[in-house]
């Protein structure tokens, strides 16, 4: 650890060569101060006026009034996208293609707008936006309106059928991206959709509905419904509704599995995680150090699949430690603006509060804290890299989602610990691997019980690539062949569920 | 001093290569604005071993580059002076003088640089003659053709009896790294290299493509820091080859300040080994300083 080196090994950072601040330039787009719904084609004031504020997490400052939409509004929405369902799934797969195509080329050209809204309203580093998120949801884009008029091939001996209208609620932890992963494969596949972004991160979607306009998709087929949970509620539960697509907690998750039972709508889920990240005595280490900080840190930790439990072999375990807790000091946390930030704000004050009782009880429970010794700014939400080490099993630490930069660290002594450690757990949405050995590499692939399994890499995301959860994960994919089955109907094909 | 290779030194932990390039291509999005950037071009300038390595090499032309490594902007601004002039050895009288009473220092090539086909023996009466004739800095090559058939002992040999010939001037290891391809290898002649005596390691002749790369660079700087961390000894490293702007140079020095820190963001411990690269950093500090780019032909070309 840095604390046991002597003076005379003692690495030092930042006292010959500092950076100085390089701000993200936000004059090259307007922010609206005021933001309608979008519905039918239109913006409109919600029922009555009413709106709600959203803040930019890092500087706690308010950002735009956004419509918060009623069970009224949703109404309407539903109405509007049933509507206008028979032109869009009757319209040839490669003029549907087409539509799809132009959105994702509107965001490649749009796409420091999008970087910048994302950051300012997520709080997510400029980098990671501009890098990760903004091309990702171009390339799901481009991605499905390749399948658009190639339906018939990805299933064989059917014809497959859109699905109809779909709600789809979406997370605060990628915005754009996630409406990408769930507008993309329904508007290729023929469906009509109201789409609900998170209460804390409306702004993207609402731009990207403007992008549509842009594009001159044809009113009704998207409609974008911002609200708090009760707007979620009203939309999953709304009977015109042919199938509900949900990506967030697994307890909102289970809410509306219950409320759509017997509806015979059809529904995926995409839930939490706590997933495994094993590191093997014979890892390339200062490359698994990356992969683990990748794993935990990225986007703050507000990852669904991140690599929250670090089980590592015994053998290696200060050593990886060590190395781990050196490269935590380098993570540049601060304004999620500057270019050179690694980490930015968490998303909302109940998250840092969540975190922050996670993080006691981890302690509480015996297990050891080690912290980036960074400064924070004084307004805005954050929280400094951290990991635990002595995590066992039984620690709510290692058994519940903290959907933060905390990283509850365990050991192992053999590849079957390893396995049964890594599926001990009520989840199952991603593990990743680090070891040398290619044979070993497939063993444990075949038998992490998780939806994604990352080798010698972490939180790596492509468009061909299904992504979707075992057990209280989730169900149904998203990406690849296997994400188009979420928004099909296969006549006479068995029921793949 | 007698130094020992054992079995264990040869074990050393692996590389991945993909995430191995993922972090040196995250790295080089560091964004760097004007003071930053003219710190971090200062800092270039004096760790740059001006360098040329060529057949037609003269007196004349040796005596040019060395006036240029003393004054790299004479008359306009305090920049450099740089670290170091590199030459082959029958040039060493000739930059010793004209380097004379300055703080650059002569480097120069030798055992058999830049292949290293030739005698032991005949390398280390080159090293000795360069050093008698006022080299401050030895940079050799590794065998690569006993790396690469595994006879990792006499590697390690050659490159003591050449740190032994060097008497009190500083040796700098080139690994060759285009020649040895994988990453694994490099951080085995990295360490190799280390515990042989080496005050530098080095990537690259400049004779091989590729030269020097980022993540290349980025490796070496793990294994000097871990070097440290193990020995409390620390080892220099040299970027050579193919570093031809000024943006390149910045982005190693990124990988620099965050992988082994500040205790390598000197011309004692960090170089870059270039002949074209200073003039577009000058130019560069130049625009900094009056806010415009000047004429390339405001630099001298020598």
């Amino acid at each position: 650890m840095v604390e046991t080196e002597t003076t005379t090994t003692k690495l030092t950072f930042g006292t010959v060569w500092s950076y100085a601040p390089a701000p993200e330039a936000v004059d090259h787009f307007t922010m609206p101060r005021r933001l309608g719904m979008f519905v039918d084609g239109v913006f409109s004031d919600a029922e009555g006026g009413r709106t709600f504020a959203t803040i930019n997490p890092a500087t706690e400052e308010a950002l735009a009034e956004v419509a918060f939409a009623s069970a009224g509004d949703v109404d309407r929405a539903v109405a509007a996208a049933r509507a206008a369902l028979p032109a869009w799934r009757a319209l040839a797969g490669s003029d549907r293609a087409r539509y799809v195509y132009r959105i994702a080329r509107l965001i490649q050209e749009r796409a420091r707008e999008f970087a910048c809204l994302e950051t300012l309203n997520g709080g997510k580093p400029i980098r990671e936006a501009r890098d990760v998120d903004v091309p990702l949801a171009a390339a799901h884009f481009f991605y499905h309106a390749g399948w658009a008029d190639k339906l018939d091939l990805a299933f064989p001996g059917v014809q497959p059928e859109s699905i109809g209208v779909i709600g789809q609620v979406i997370p605060w932890n990628f915005p754009l991206l996630m409406a990408a992963w769930k507008l993309a494969p329904a508007l290729a596949c023929g469906n009509t959709v109201v789409l609900k972004p998170a209460e804390t991160t409306p702004l993207t979607a609402l731009r990207l509905a403007e992008l549509l306009q842009q594009a001159e998709l044809p009113p009704g087929v998207v409609n974008i419904v911002p609200g708090d949970g009760s707007t979620g509620a009203a939309l999953v539960r709304h009977p015109g509704l042919d199938k509900v697509a949900f990506t967030g907690s697994t307890e909102v998750g289970k809410q509306i599995q219950k409320a759509l039972a017997g509806s015979g709508r059809d529904l995926t889920l995409e839930l939490g995680g706590k997933a495994a990240h094993l590191v093997f005595e014979d890892a390339a280490l200062d490359q698994a150090v990356e992969g683990v900080v990748r794993g935990i840190f990225f986007n703050q930790g507000h990852v669904c699949c991140a690599g929250s439990r670090l089980l590592l072999q015994e053998s290696i375990h200060d050593v990886f430690v060590d190395k781990l807790c050196r490269r935590m000091e380098r993570i540049r946390v601060g304004d999620p603006m500057d270019k050179n930030t690694d980490m930015g704000a968490i998303n909302s004050r109940v998250q840092l509060q969540r975190i922050q009782e996670l993080v006691q009880a981890g302690t509480d429970e015996g297990a050891t804290l080690h912290q980036a010794k960074c400064s924070l700014p004084a307004r805005g939400f954050f929280y400094p890299p951290s990991v635990l080490t002595g995590v066992s099993q039984s620690h709510r630490i290692a058994r519940e989602e903290v959907f933060g930069p905390v990283l509850a660290v365990s050991t192992f002594r053999t590849a079957d610990e390893a396995v049964e450690k890594a599926n001990n757990t009520a989840y199952g949405l991603s593990a990743g691997i680090w070891t040398d050995k290619g044979a070993r590499i497939l063993w444990l692939a075949a038998r992490m019980r998780a939806g994604v399994v990352w080798n010698n890499t972490f939180n790596r995301f492509d468009p061909a690539s299904p992504f979707g959860g075992f057990k209280e994960s989730g169900f149904g994919r998203e990406g690849g062949r296997q994400g188009l089955r979420a928004y099909l109907r296969l006549p006479g094909a068995l029921r793949q569920g | 001093m007698t130094r020992t290779l054992t079995s264990s030194d040869l074990r050393v932990v692996p590389v991945d290569a993909v995430a191995l390039e993922t972090r040196a291509q995250e790295l080089a999005t560091r964004s760097l604005k004007k003071e930053t950037k003219r710190i971090g071009l200062e800092l270039v300038v004096r760790m740059t071993d001006l360098t040329t390595l060529e057949g037609q090499d003269s007196p004349g032309k040796v005596r040019n580059l060395c006036a240029k490594a003393r004054h790299p902007l004479a008359g306009r601004g305090d920049v450099g002076p740089v670290a170091a002039v590199c030459v082959y050895p029958d040039l060493v009288p000739v930059a010793a003088a004209a380097l004379a009473g300055s703080d650059v220092k002569v480097a120069a090539v030798a055992t058999g640089f830049p292949s290293g086909r030739t005698s032991l023996e005949v390398k280390l009466v080159e090293t000795r003659r360069a050093v008698a004739d006022g080299a401050d800095e030895i940079d050799m090559v590794i065998d690569r053709g006993a790396f690469l058939a595994g006879r990792y002992g006499e590697v390690f040999d050659e490159i003591c009896q050449v740190k032994d010939a060097c008497g009190g001037a500083h040796l700098k290891v080139i690994l060759e790294t285009g020649e040895l391809r994988t990453y694994d290898r490099v951080r085995l002649a990295s360490r190799i290299a280390m515990l042989a005596g080496a005050d530098f390691i080095k990537t690259s002749t400049g004779k091989v493509a590729p030269a020097s790369t980022l993540p290349v660079v980025l490796l070496m700087l793990e294994c000097v820091r871990d070097f440290f961390l193990e020995t409390g000894r620390v080892v220099g490293v040299k970027a050579a080859g193919g570093i031809r702007t000024a943006k390149d140079a910045l982005r190693y020095l990124v990988l620099v300040n965050e992988t082994a820190g500040d205790l390598w963001l000197s011309p004692d411990t960090f170089r870059f080994g270039a002949s074209t690269l200073l003039n577009d950093v000058l130019m560069q500090l130049e625009r900094l300083r009056t806010g415009t780019y000047q004429r390339a032909d405001d630099f001298s070309k020598d």
